[in-house]
């Protein structure tokens, strides 16, 4: 053996192949059977992909580095399920890209935040957080609701998304800032041809202004996380 | 300046230009890092008052801290010890000259530079510790292609027939960053003229790729990369050789191939299946026994010798940098322990963990070898002073013990306190109440982070006047006994 590896000393070609072929293992036991097993991801009803206007509130969220300080991953443990709800699976994430479970929880879990805090709740609270929770150490966000919302691209990027596996139809696509503008107005006409597409999607004035702003679209994203598996009949599946 | 360095051979001529280069890189991302760290830090005790406007809040400015002290100040120490210790134990000079290293020079402070103010103005891709967009990514595997084939290239043209311990280190690390680099950033631009992205996956499989990165990121870019720092330098500062030769070949492989399942612990008792958990588990528990195999092999370099300690504030970096690793990598694999995780993940405890090896294990090394390196590259006598090495190394210990104690307490203490029951069967905590408890201990952790850069600005006020040729007079370190040595000496 370490004749074998006196070789691997003096050639430096073998001891890159041989590191190569030694840090790959690890990866591809872990990593590619998750990529076919078929019980990684439960089948559930439910879950969509987001309306265009989430997607726009989704990519603030990470722009602005939400998941540094909330995860949206509830643990299966009493204190968590009782604190947030319903544990996550792996169905609920399953056409986010990039996953946004996070590390660390320097603000609450927010895995399933859709719906618990009024819309007012949250325009308070992106003004400045400590108007509603005084112990906050969360950055404010006053910003947000004074900048309109860039929407021009959104159907380039539900394209893109379609191409790594999202399964938004020509019709979403076609429609997509239509869809933007509708979600923001609940009068509209074809309501209800959206709520077909995206079913449970809540359609808001969300920022109570008249213009379509940034967090119109973040909050559409808020109010929906965690709110479109039914748990009431759910029966987690042996993985 | 001058392409060539004269050395102690007589025979090779040696390329140090970039090293001199990828040295003031270090010091100068090292205090821009550790400064971005102390202001966010203190955001969390102050977050009215130092959050501000648009482009200066926490979640915009934590990856400038991590990006500039992993992959700046980290990077750059890295990129300049391998350049340096790949020459010297090759006894050839570096592959492609000074116009290649000085293109990974300046391609790399590219990088840095386009992801930090990408940053900054919300260009992100929203990945813990590769938030780099594509076309950044795409510039850096360009730039680490160049880095690969200059020490390879190094490697082949050697004088000598092995290739030294420490190069084993640097190569596992150049070639398993590439990897993890590629694989984990496939992503598909929105338009080729913008600078949006979506990953190519999406969910469980997206967290898996990940951490598999994040996890390896810390397994080969701040552990293999930095244990062929210490295998190179902690022997040529203590003047003997590696305690054990075959210990130093048993712990490589098993740390290179051990540490690559290691990722799922980051996602204990999440959505990932239980069977990827239950194996990232056990393989993080292994992992102590290279870890510490290292660390043995290391602090062992100076037994015979320990009395060095009393003299050289250099080797007390380097033992008290070890030290630091062993006990990291014990705390890791504990931490790893799915009942463990339970209560450490989503806290503070994981900062002061990751800090513990940051600061004490990465930063240290990194230390203790540019004050090697600097007299050597710019030609001098010696340091300007070890009075100040001496004043940096305790300024810097007192720094980190203070931080890694400040976030063991408020992380157990917030995940206890966020699984706490009352006698009605109630959590008796709501959420907010359980941080306003965590404010003394953000204080007393940023206090550690201020001494600790502090301790960064006497080095490198230190090694500014070693590069301008000053020497300080000055009583040695280790009082008499270094003066009782001195006169035997004389």
């Amino acid at each position: 053996m370490w004749s074998l590896h006196e070789k691997s000393e003096k050639n430096s070609g073998l001891l890159a192949i041989f590191v190569l072929i030694v840090v790959s293992i690890g990866a591809i036991v872990e990593i590619i059977p998750l990529f076919y097993l078929e019980n990684t991801v439960e089948k559930v009803e439910g879950v969509r992909p987001y309306t265009p206007l989430e997607l726009a509130g989704r990519n603030i969220y990470l722009r602005e580095g939400c998941y540094l300080c909330h995860s949206q991953m509830i643990r299966p443990f009493r204190d968590e399920v009782e604190r947030y709800g319903h544990y996550s699976i792996a169905a609920e994430s399953m056409y986010d890209h990039p996953f946004q479970w996070g590390s660390k929880r320097t603000g609450p879990d927010l895995a399933r935040v859709g719906g618990r805090y009024s819309n007012d709740w949250h325009i308070a609270h992106m003004r400045n957080p400590r108007s509603v929770v005084p112990e906050s150490v969360m950055p404010a966000y006053p910003f947000l609701e004074e900048k309109f919302l860039n929407y021009d691209d959104i159907d380039k990027h539900m394209v893109a998304l379609r191409r790594v596996g999202v399964p938004y139809t020509d019709e979403m696509i076609a429609a997509a800032k239509e869809d933007v503008a509708m979600q923001v107005n609940p009068d509209a006409e074809k309501i209800e041809e959206f709520l077909n597409r995206y079913p449970k999607a809540v359609v808001a004035n969300f920022d109570k202004k008249d213009e379509i702003t940034e967090l119109d679209a973040l909050l559409a994203y808020l109010q929906m996380l965690g709110t479109l598996v039914d748990f009431s009949n759910y029966e987690q599946p042996e993985r | 300046m001058v392409a060539t360095t004269n050395n102690n051979t007589g025979e090779v001529k040696y390329y140090d230009k970039a090293i001199r280069y990828f040295t003031i890189s270090a010091i100068f991302w090292g205090i821009i890092g550790f400064t971005v760290g102390l202001f966010i830090a203190c955001q969390l005790f102050l977050p009215s008052y130092l959050n501000i406007g648009e482009y200066f809040t926490f979640g915009r400015l934590r990856p400038v801290h991590t990006s500039a002290v992993i992959f700046a100040f980290g990077g750059s120490v890295l990129i300049a010890t391998s350049f340096y210790c790949v020459q010297r134990t090759c006894r050839a000079a570096l592959y492609g000259g000074d116009k290649l290293s000085m293109f990974v020079f300046w391609g790399y402070q590219l990088f840095i530079v386009l992801a930090a103010s990408g940053y900054v103005m919300g260009i992100t891709q929203g990945r813990e510790y590769a938030e780099p967009e594509w076309y950044v990514d795409l510039l850096l595997t360009v730039v680490w292609v160049a880095y690969f084939v200059i020490f390879m290239g190094t490697i082949l043209r050697r004088k000598e027939q092995h290739i030294y311990v420490a190069n084993w280190f640097y190569l596992a690390f150049i070639i398993t960053v590439a990897v993890l680099h590629i694989f984990n950033n496939l992503a598909i631009p929105v338009e080729i003229n913008g600078w949006k992205s979506y990953s190519a996956f999406s969910g469980v499989q997206d967290a898996m790729v990940q951490w598999w990165y994040g996890h390896n990121a810390v397994g080969f870019f701040l552990t293999a990369g930095f244990l062929g720092i210490m295998y190179y330098f902690v022997p040529k500062q203590i003047n003997q050789p590696v305690y054990s030769y075959r210990l130093s070949i048993v712990h490589f492989w098993a740390l290179i191939f051990l540490y690559v399942w290691a990722g799922p612990h980051h996602l204990h008792y999440t959505a990932l299946p239980d069977w990827t958990q239950t194996l990232g588990m056990v393989f993080s528990l292994m992992l102590l026994m290279p870890s510490w195999g290292g660390m043995i092999n290391g602090i062992m370099t100076l037994s015979g010798a320990w009395h060095k300690l009393r003299t050289d504030p250099i080797i007390r970096f380097m033992i008290v940098s070890i030290s630091f690793y062993g006990m990291s990598t014990f705390e890791g694999p504990m931490m790893a322990i799915k009942e463990v995780n339970a209560l450490s993940h989503y806290t503070d405890w994981t900062i002061g963990h990751v800090h513990s090896g940051a600061l004490g294990w990465v930063a240290m090394i990194s230390f203790s070898a540019l004050y090697y390196l600097v007299p050597r590259l710019w030609n001098k006598e010696r340091l300007y002073s070890l009075q100040l090495v001496n004043l940096h190394f305790w300024i810097c210990t007192i720094g980190i013990v203070l931080y890694i104690t400040a976030m063991w307490v408020s992380g157990i203490m917030q995940g206890l306190m966020w699984r706490d029951y009352d006698e009605n069967g109630y959590l008796t905590y709501s959420f907010a109440e359980t941080v306003a408890q965590m404010e003394p201990y953000y204080i007393i952790r940023a206090l550690g982070g201020f001494l600790f850069l502090i301790g960064a600005l006497v080095m490198t006020y230190n090694l500014w006047r070693t590069i301008k040729g000053d020497l300080r007079e000055e009583e040695p370190v280790g009082g008499e006994y270094a003066k009782k040595l001195q006169a035997q000496a004389a």
